[in-house]
């Protein structure tokens, strides 16, 4: 397929403003134009509705990758923030001008507070990594608020996402890992081991990265405490559980959300998310950016006393938190309990459907996603998860997330989330038992597959040795 | 009222049959019943689609959308050609994951690469990555970049917006890191103190093009001294303006950064927006986050691939020099629909029309009674100064009963005007006719 650099005309526009009036810009000026593609706007249209036809998304099929929460994206969170009253506000008006985004700041934050446990929140982090990061420095703050300076470790489960240990080191921390036991759970006696005065905190996700709810939670949090260190709940899971229970309750303390997996907000092809950041009521006053209050009727945006900054421009992703709060509202107090348990159902219906042919890593009852390991068929066969996952595309389907979680090898781990009916999983777990017998039959030939894509494993150490990141147009 | 999960209450019923539970309270059985949520959310209860339409109609109408805008600081409205949405509003865009199933995601990764090799163009950079959050994550993000062992002071410019600062701040408070403010002088970086504070556990100087007033900075003139010193140099640059003035690859720039909502994407409330990142060759690899790149596949076709992801977070962990996974793609892919629609002729205009029109309120404004601050060349903003803070107030009221943003103030009296090609000559003429009526009153 052509670049849109290479269906370029010298010569060719649209005329979308006016010629420029003569101006004298009196600073130094680039010595050539940027080499930008000179295009008909029918060109434009249809080269991007070509890429569009190598996309996928999922409002287009079922996207069953676990981890990533690919839920349906309801079409009236877009008319909800395609409101020109949001669209066209700038971020520094004044307050009495932006009443009704003001409003819808203080529902989402109010809202997602009552869903998670928390007191307070920050919308401002513009996705879940940035949602960890800004929740660390609360804890950063505070033990430094107490003059507490050997708090510098922060431990996180072997079994968690990238992210974690990436925002501890960002955020200034030690990372601990531990070990997992053998059901996937926090190894209590580690932990134990772990904790101490130099303890800052605890990251975790519940349901775990292996899709199981760690019923030693209660206690693992207690360990954390009374070492004096806090417990930071990765929001990364938060669909198998909302309306079931919250992670305040189970004594986290600074929780970040993702409205962009659990509130279905699309995920954009990576982006832009939002990971708003909650916290208990001792932490609050330390929260980065501006929060909503009320002021002779009035809302407002204050900034708290002790906040630790911003970790972005303005308020967040607000068109972003529009869309979470549409869905919030649409689904209400008791869908959201409802989208969890049927989010839970579909997990284990379709492991139920495939653990006579897969092995599951773990035999439990799974919450919103379970993992599959392939490792003895590697070991027997040398098919491997990738094999596996390459094969499910030529029947036109979304393969599960690979080799993650990483304490689990040739992992595949299944989300097919709520938004799924029975019939695409009775399909998909159809496709699933089809690839397993043509796996059996004939091995050697898993290697080469996909058959049926344009484009067929592409070489990525190629693309790593010898970087090509831009367009050369002296090629 | 209703959620988005298709099955009945029937079809539940027998899933949960199927899996031997007895029932949902069965299913979830492996929660402490303790730990468990005992009275509803204190939330309201559904509603349906009509009723959020309603509600979100209602909300939007307590915003004033101001049909003239004489403000920017970092959010700046520019016309945006309708194939852009048409575009961007494409399902298989909208809804798709990280595109990390390269086969069925040539679409979304060409469009990254093509994104990458735009910001390229227009920085005059080597390599660009795929977006970070927005232009203060870039910059923040570009001096943890810089931070060496013995390196570990990152120098920032007073002319650069604050709300940058403050993140840059943010993020060096994480690492544990120093930033020192490089005083001003005349609206522009003081030189003499920038040469004085470099030294040799300098990382890096943060310098905004134009800057924070608007006004054009001596960049090749800090790159001599910053280089001089063994320290990088990072420019925050505007988008628009980069379509006409000296870019950071020709100056000489270690990374250039930048918001890039300008390309394409609306004020929407300050999000979401799009931080672009570039660097030269030297700097590629500690680039933070996604990058495609090119590659073949085993028939030798041309395709694209995230690359270079032993930087990153999901392998190197706690030894990543970023955090960040999700990063803002549908932005990005708006930035590359609009560079693709404009072209270089339409960017032309965007820039120049701006700087005309720039240029025509100031000298209407100065007509009218309200002094220039600067005298210095400007892009599209530049700051006035009314006779003290309750003038300068009155102006703005007095707009604002016009239907007219005026500028941001400043405090003191002082007001930051911004123009763009969506302001007409009759508006700058109203807007200015306003602020006399005003001063002579």
């Amino acid at each position: 397929m052509k670049l849109i650099f290479e269906r370029s005309v010298p010569g060719r526009s649209t005329a979308y403003l006016p010629e420029a009036p003569r101006t004298d810009l009196g600073f130094p000026l680039r010595e050539k134009p940027p080499r930008l593609p000179e295009l008909s706007e029918s060109q434009v249209d249809r080269h991007y509705t070509e890429l569009a036809k190598e996309t996928r998304g999922v409002n287009g099929g079922f996207y069953p990758l676990g981890s990533c929460t690919m839920k349906y994206n309801p079409a009236v969170l877009e008319t909800a923030a395609n409101q020109p009253g949001f669209t066209d506000v700038h971020p520094l008006q004044p307050d009495e001008s932006v009443q009704g985004c003001l409003e819808v700041m203080q529902l989402a934050e109010r809202y997602l507070c009552e869903i998670t446990g928390m007191d307070a929140m920050t919308l401002q982090p513009a996705a879940g990594a940035h949602g960890e990061f800004t929740g660390l420095l609360l804890i950063k703050a505070w033990h430094r608020s107490r003059g507490d300076l050997a708090r510098t470790k922060v431990i996180v489960p072997d079994s968690a996402h990238g992210t974690n240990p990436a925002s501890a080191a960002m955020a200034g921390f030690e990372v601990v890992n531990i070990p997992s036991d053998s059901h996937g759970y926090v190894d209590l006696e580690a932990l134990r081991a772990a904790v101490g005065p130099d303890t800052a905190g605890l990251m975790l996700t519940n349901p775990n990265t292996v899709g199981l709810f760690d019923p030693n939670i209660a206690e693992i949090t207690k360990i954390v405490h009374e070492a004096g260190g806090l417990n930071y709940y990765d929001g990364a899971n938060l669909n198998a559980i909302m309306g079931i229970v919250r992670p305040g309750d189970m004594g986290f303390d600074v929780v970040h959300i993702n409205l962009h997996k659990t509130f279905a907000t699309p995920h954009g092809g990576g982006g832009p998310g939002s990971g708003p950041s909650g916290c208990k009521d001792f932490l609050k006053e330390f929260l980065p950016g501006i929060r909503v209050s009320e002021k002779d009727g009035m809302l407002c945006g204050t900034a708290a006393e002790k906040r630790i900054g911003d970790v972005r421009s303005f308020g967040g992703n607000f068109l972003v938190i529009v869309k979470a709060l549409a869905y919030l509202m649409f689904i209400g107090r008791e869908g959201v309990a409802e989208t969890a348990s049927n989010a839970v159902l579909n997990a284990n219906y379709m492991m139920n459907c495939l653990k006579d042919l897969y092995p599951m890593a773990y035999d439990a009852t799974c919450m919103h996603e379970f993992v599959i390991t392939l490792e003895q068929m590697k070991h027997d066969t040398g098919v491997s998860a990738l094999d596996m996952a390459k094969a499910l595309l030529d029947y036109g389907m979304h393969p599960p997330t690979m080799y993650f979680p990483l304490i689990v090898h040739e992992a595949l781990m299944v989300e097919p989330t709520e938004t799924e009916s029975r019939e695409t999983l009775d399909e998909a777990v159809e496709v699933f038992r089809r690839i397993m017998d043509e796996a059996k039959a004939d091995p050697e030939h898993m290697h080469e597959r996909p058959r049926t894509t344009r484009v067929r494993r592409p070489d990525e150490v190629k693309a790593a040795r010898k970087p090509v990141v831009r367009y050369d147009f002296d090629a | 009222m209703g959620t988005y999960v298709p099955n009945t209450r029937a079809e539940q019923q027998q899933m949960l049959e199927a899996c031997g539970f007895t029932s949902f309270e069965d299913m979830y059985s492996c929660i402490p019943e303790k730990l468990r949520l005992k009275k509803p959310l204190q939330l309201p209860e559904g509603k349906t689609e009509l009723e959020i339409v309603r509600a979100a109609e209602a909300a939007a109408r307590k915003n004033r959308v101001y049909p003239t805008v004489f403000r920017g600081a970092g959010a700046y409205r520019h016309f945006i050609p309708s194939i852009v949405k048409e575009v961007t509003g494409k399902e298989e865009f909208r809804t798709a994951y990280t595109p990390y199933q390269a086969e069925i995601s040539q679409g979304v990764l060409q469009s990254i690469f093509e994104f990458q090799t735009g910001i390229c163009e227009l920085t005059g950079m080597a390599a660009a990555n795929a977006s970070v959050y927005d232009g203060a994550t870039a910059a923040a993000e570009a001096c943890e970049m810089c931070r060496e062992k013995t390196r570990r002071r990152v120098l920032v410019s007073a002319t650069v917006d604050p709300k940058i600062l403050s993140v840059v701040r943010t993020y060096s408070f994480g690492r544990d890191g120093e930033v020192t403010v490089v005083p001003e002088k005349d609206g522009v970086t003081d030189p003499d103190a920038l040469e004085q504070l470099l030294d040799d556990e300098t990382a890096c100087f943060l310098l905004q093009q134009p800057n924070r007033y608007g006004c054009m900075e001596d960049a090749d003139q800090a790159a001599a001294v910053v280089h001089g010193a063994k320290a990088k140099l990072i420019m925050s640059c505007n988008p628009i303006a980069l379509a006409v003035m000296k870019t950071p690859g020709e100056i000489g720039a270690d990374i250039a950064v930048g918001e890039g909502q300008p390309l394409g994407l609306p004020l929407a409330y300050g999000g979401p927006y799009l931080g672009f990142m570039a660097a030269d060759e030297k700097m590629m690899r500690k680039l933070p986050g996604r990058i495609v790149g090119e590659t073949t596949d085993i028939n030798g076709t041309r395709c694209y691939v995230l690359t270079l992801q032993a930087r990153e977070q999901h392998i190197r962990r706690e030894k990543a020099g970023s955090n960040i996974c999700s990063n803002e793609a549908l932005c990005a892919l708006t930035a590359a629909v609009y560079l693709a629609a404009m072209g270089p002729e339409n960017m032309r205009r965007a820039a120049l029309t701006c700087h005309a029109n720039a240029a025509a309120l100031k000298a209407k404004l100065t007509e009218s009674g309200l002094k220039p601050v600067h005298d210095c060349p400007f892009f599209h903003e530049f700051v006035m100064q009314a006779a003290d803070e309750a003038q300068a107030e009155q102006i703005l009221a007095a707009l604002d009963r016009a239907d007219i943003l005026g500028g941001l103030p400043l405090g003191e009296g002082k007001m930051l005007w911004c123009a763009t090609e969506m302001n007409t000559q009759e508006e700058i003429d109203r807007a200015a006719s306003i602020v006399k009526e005003v001063l002579e009153a």
